[in-house]
Formats: C-alpha cells, structure tokens, sequence
C-alpha cells in the first residue's frame, strides 16, 4: 500500500490527522503532511477511512 | 395543501414548500425518504420568498455537488436560493464571508485560517475549554434546578469558546456573551435584536482596531500578521471574518450541545451504554451530528453553469439546497437511518458539516466542545433530567439551524 497526497487540493479539515493520527498530520500551515508513506497493514483500514472522508479527495492510496 | 375556496389564495408554484418540518425532533422531514426513493433531484419553492430551487437528497449527490466547482456560494449571484429576506440593495452592500466566497479568493482567506483549527491546535484548546464547561456547571449546580440548559449552558459554552479563538479581552467577555445571546433569541422585538447585532458588530470592529495595535496571541491578531505579507483582507474584510466565526461557530454548537442533551435523557439505554464505556463518546457524537444534521440546508448553492447531478441537469443561474440531512439518512449508507446507534461503524461519513472547499473549518473545535461538555455531564451531574414533559418542548422548526428553544432541566 501506498499513501500519496496533492497538497494544493488539501483543505486543511484536519480529519485525516484526527482518524489516522500515525499516518497523517498537518504541518504549520495546516495542510496534510504523510509521515509514512507506505504504513503497515494493520492501519490500511484507518487510512481507506481517511481517504474516503476527505473533503477535497486529496488523499490516494495504491496497490 | 388541501383544496382552498379561493384558488388566487393558492401560492402560484406547483412545488412544495421548503422547509419542510422534522416530524420527529430526532429525524428527517418525512417527505426526505420519498424524494431520496422517487426524485432525488426535485424542485421546490422556498417558503420565504416563493422563488424555485432544486433539493438534493441522496448522500451521493450531495458530495457531488458540494465538491462541484460549478456550484458556486456567492450568494450575490442571481439564482442563488436565498432563505430568509434580504433586498436587492442590502445584497449589493453586503461584504462576502469565507462561507459565501468562491475561489480564488476563498483558498488565498482559507488557507490564512486553516493553522487556527488543525487537529493539534484544537487540542491545545481543550483544557480552556474544560474549565470553561466547569465553571458553567458550577454555576448551574449552585442554583436551584430547575434550569434553561440553553442559557445556563448551550449558549455560553461556543460563545466563550470564541471569546478565547478571537481574543476577546476577559473584561468583555460578559458583554461579549450578552450580545451574541441576544441574536439567537427569537423572542426580542426586531428593534431589541437590531441593537444586538449592531452592538456585537460595533465591539467587533473596535477588537480589530485594538489588534491592530496591541496584537495579542489570538486568531486575529495572527490573521492580521498575515495578512501585512499577503495583502489579501482589508479593515472591513478582517471585521466580517471575526463575525463569520461568531456566526458559523455560536448557535451551531450551542443547539447540537442541546439537542444532544436531549437525545441522551430521551434515549436512557444510550446514555447507560455511554456511562459505562465513555470511550464511545466520539462515536455517539457523530451519530449525534448525523441525526440531527442541524444545518440541512446551511449548504445552499448557485449553478453557475449546467450541472448534470442524479439524471438532471441543473441549468446555469438554478439555487441548490444540497440538504445534508436527507444525505445523512439516506438508506444505502446508513442502514436503519432512523434508529440511533453510538455503534454505527459509518456514522462518521455523516455531512452535517458539510463537503468540498467550504467544509466546517470548525469541526474539531465543534467536536471537542461536545465531547467535553456532554462527558463532564455525564460525570458531574449523573441526575440530570427532563423538567417538563419532553412534550411541551418547542424546536426550532422554520429556522435555518434547528435546534430546541428552551430545555428545562433538573438534577
Ligand atoms: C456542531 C456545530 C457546527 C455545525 C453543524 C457546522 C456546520 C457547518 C456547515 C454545514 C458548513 C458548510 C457550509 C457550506 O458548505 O456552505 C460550515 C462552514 C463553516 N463553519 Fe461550521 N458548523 C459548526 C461549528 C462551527 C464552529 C465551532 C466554527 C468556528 C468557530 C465554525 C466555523 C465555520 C466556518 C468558518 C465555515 C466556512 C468554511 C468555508 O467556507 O470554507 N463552525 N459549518
Ligand atoms: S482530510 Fe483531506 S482536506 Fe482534510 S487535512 Fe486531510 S488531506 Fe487535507
């Protein structure tokens, strides 16, 4: 699994960094910052739930 | 309608009306269900001014819609599905909020907000929110019940909350509470609410004049640094953003605490099953903003040129009302939509604070203000119950938020 963002769509909604804090974050700007690109499986269901409950469909997950 | 004797009485739109009114306090309008079934994209005639919309129901359009950039929120635009009256010439006067603006202008005054509200910063307001909430029970325990939960509580609890985001100096703070009360408060004469949102706007002017000044650690002040680099808000655009988080963040909050209180006390399994596990709270906070989806239609759009949504097209120059509510009981993503479950696994998916670009920028303040005060509740005041037959509440039901006026409470 791969976790990638396009920050310029990013919102700021924090809701991924409050569903799958080990994942994601907001950096000083406020928009989404990945900390680990290729998280372990058991976080794979956190992140499909980030993924889908962006606002902005920001996030992408592949493979 | 049934038939009237005098058909020129009759509205001349053979649409129904909008809003439509909740049957159950904890529900959708009972017309929801048949529209998501029948006609997920329908019109209607709003109430205020007999003017046509269109009304989306299903969760899957309503995102559409709302992530749509054809969809505009500027609600100077002909078309646009106003709710309430508002002339011509107040309209062309208005200053747009955030929550009006399309881009580029709402990404360049988003993005110099979004630091205010991550995730962390939300917790770093926590423990002032904490003593906040304590304070008020404190009060309200020191009084003899019963007591108007909405006063006591519901109201004063998101107002200090923004006193504190905006940097409200703490001698103010009353006033301050005074003022923004007094516009959620449908029983003053238009002249007692007219002076209300006069003397709210007039303080919120003199706070900025001050920041500007003598900046402190605070919302504003911050907004203003950045603004020195971007050049992007003027004087009135800075007064008209402190006012937009009064407006978004103040009655919201305030009728989801009390609507909330009022699910649990009618619902005492529910409030037995958060007791013994509290660990569900966030979970049935989000079921809770998903059965009342209290700003139903607070996400009102304009098509600004032809949309294709659910088999049809909405032309250029059309109002939207994306209701929130109706996506948020709709039946192929909340299996049961009616019945009210802390469990619910998707309760979260829920678009009480809306979808896309214009999403509460509030959220998680909202959440924590409703996870503190709901927790410290079911803490400290374990005998918390209805003073009056449930009843003989009345809810807010022709307002743009819904909410309940009054909640009369005992312990
Ligand atoms: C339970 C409480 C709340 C609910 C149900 C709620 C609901 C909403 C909804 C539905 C929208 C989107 C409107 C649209 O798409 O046109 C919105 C936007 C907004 N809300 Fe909230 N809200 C709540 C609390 C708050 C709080 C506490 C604040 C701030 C202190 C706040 C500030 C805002 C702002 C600034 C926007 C505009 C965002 C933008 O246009 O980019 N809200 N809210
Ligand atoms: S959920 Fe989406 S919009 Fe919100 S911070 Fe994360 S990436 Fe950005």
């Amino acid at each position: 699994m791969r976790v990638t963002t396009d920050r310029d769509r990013c919102v700021g909604s924090g809701q991924c960094a409050m569903l799958s804090p080990d994942v994601f974050d907001q950096d000083d700007d406020g928009l989404v910052l990945v900390l680990q690109e290729r998280p372990d499986a058991e976080l794979l269901e956190d992140v499909h739930r980030a993924a889908d409950l962006c606002p902005s469909r920001t996030i992408q997950v592949t493979g | 309608m049934t038939q009237s004797a005098d058909p020129s009485s009759e509205t001349a739109s053979p649409y129904p009306q909008f809003p439509m009114r909740r049957g159950c306090p904890f529900g959708e309008p009972d017309e929801y269900a048949e529209l998501r079934a029948k006609e997920p994209v329908s019109r209607a005639s709003l109430k205020v001014n007999g003017k046509p919309t269109w009304l989306v129901t299903r969760h899957q359009d309503v995102k559409q819609v709302l992530g749509d950039p054809r969809a505009s929120s500027n609600l100077k635009r002909p078309g646009y599905p106003h709710q309430f009256h508002i002339s011509e010439e107040m309209l062309a006067h208005v200053r747009l909020m955030l929550l009006s603006m399309d881009p580029p202008d709402h990404t360049a005054q988003r993005r110099m907000l979004i630091p205010e509200f991550t995730a962390r910063r939300v917790k770093e307001m926590r423990p002032r929110i904490q003593e906040i909430v304590d304070e008020r029970i404190d009060a309200m325990l020191a009084a003899e019940g019963p007591v108007d939960l909405v006063t006591a509580l519901a109201l004063p609890v998101p107002s200090l909350t923004i006193c504190e985001l905006l940097g409200v100096p703490y001698e103010d703070h009353a006033r301050f509470e005074t003022w923004s009360a007094a516009m959620m408060n449908h029983d003053l004469s238009p002249e007692e609410y007219g002076a209300a949102v006069q003397a709210l706007d007039t303080y919120l002017d003199e706070l900025v004049t001050l920041k500007e000044s003598e900046p402190g650690d605070d919302l504003i002040s911050r907004f203003l640094e950045k603004n020195r680099a971007e050049q992007v808000a003027d004087h009135v655009d800075v007064v008209t953003m402190a006012r937009m988080m009064l407006v978004g963040g103040h009655e919201t909050t305030a009728n989801m605490i009390a609507l909330g209180v009022l699910a649990l006390l009618e619902h005492p399994d529910h409030l037995a099953e958060l007791r013994a596990d509290p660990a569900l709270l966030p979970n049935a906070i989000e079921e809770l903003l998903r059965v009342f989806s209290i700003s139903d239609s607070g996400t009102a759009r304009v098509a600004v040129e032809d949309i294709e949504v659910g088999g049809v097209t909405i032309r250029a120059g059309e109002g939207i009302l994306a209701l929130n509510n109706a996506a948020d009981h709709d039946e192929t993503v909340f299996p049961d939509p009616g019945t009210l479950d802390f469990h619910r696994r998707e309760a979260r998916s829920h678009l009480a604070f809306g979808y896309g670009i214009h999403q509460c920028m509030g959220a998680n303040l909202a959440r924590a203000e409703l996870e503190i005060v709901y927790g410290t509740l079911l803490r400290r005041v374990p005998g918390l119950r209805l003073a009056v037959p449930a009843e003989e509440l009345r809810f807010k039901d022709d307002a743009m938020v819904y909410g309940v006026y009054e909640l009369p409470v005992t312990w």
